[in-house]
């Protein structure tokens, strides 16, 4: 099962897309090693290391960038939230 | 149901009414009603996280049942375009007494601001900016860890 990868608001326009599929690389298996993986891709996706306070939710909750990631999981980087 | 994330408005009295329908237990009902302000914003877009947004409501809401004594808890956040003036959120509590409908509708406001996937994009003359985090939010939300009421 590949990673669902999510973005939102400035990150999703600076990307360029709100949803991308990759199977997991052998060498990531933290969320902050995913947001490098990604960020090299290319140089849209460099907006992941250049986007301030960077939040990241696995599988639906909000977590740390420490957090563990594994095959399957729904990944979502997005900047600070903003409702209200 | 106590969440709701929607394109349509709401009509607030509507809401404050259904809190206390058949509770005659109920002695107190606060809310909140968050609107567009106008300015040099011509219109507000906002994006959420379909899924996670109603799971983050729904995980406050019961961070602040855990915490009071409430009745009826009701959370309504708008998504899309909005126009200055027009409503953005609606939170409403019943309780017993007032203390802890005032403080529980504070609570789940300032975690809405901080933990709900949710992003503004103001629409204004010289083009669409999307709104920053700010940190008086972050700070709002804080004060609540570590203090009993």
């Amino acid at each position: 099962m590949p990673l669902k990868i999510l973005y939102f608001a400035g990150l999703r326009e600076a990307i360029g897309s709100g949803a991308e599929h990759l199977a997991l690389p052998a060498e990531v298996s933290t969320a902050a090693a995913l947001r490098d993986y990604l960020a090299q891709l290319d140089a849209a996706h460099g907006a992941l290391l250049t986007t301030k306070n960077l939040r990241v939710a696995v599988n639906q909750k909000m977590v740390g960038m420490d957090a563990m990631v594994a095959e399957g999981d729904e990944v979502a980087f997005f900047p600070p939230v903003t409702g209200g | 149901m106590e969440v709701s994330v929607q394109e349509a408005n709401f009509d607030v009295g509507v809401e404050i009414a259904a809190l206390t329908e058949n509770d005659p237990d109920a002695g107190a009902v606060a809310s909140f009603v968050g609107l567009v302000r106008g300015g040099e914003v011509a219109a507000m877009t906002l994006e959420h996280y379909p899924g996670m947004t109603e799971l983050a409501l729904a995980d406050i809401v019961s961070s602040a049942r855990a915490r009071w004594a409430l009745r009826a808890v009701r959370v309504i956040h708008r998504v899309g375009k909005l126009l200055p003036g027009e409503q953005i959120v609606f939170v409403g509590v019943s309780s017993g007494h007032r203390g802890a409908a005032f403080s529980a509708c504070e609570f789940i406001m300032d975690y809405l601001k901080t933990q709900a996937p949710f992003w503004k994009k103001e629409e204004t003359t010289a083009g669409g900016r999307w709104v920053d985090a700010r940190e008086t939010d972050d700070l709002a939300a804080c004060r609540w860890q570590g203090n009993e009421t």
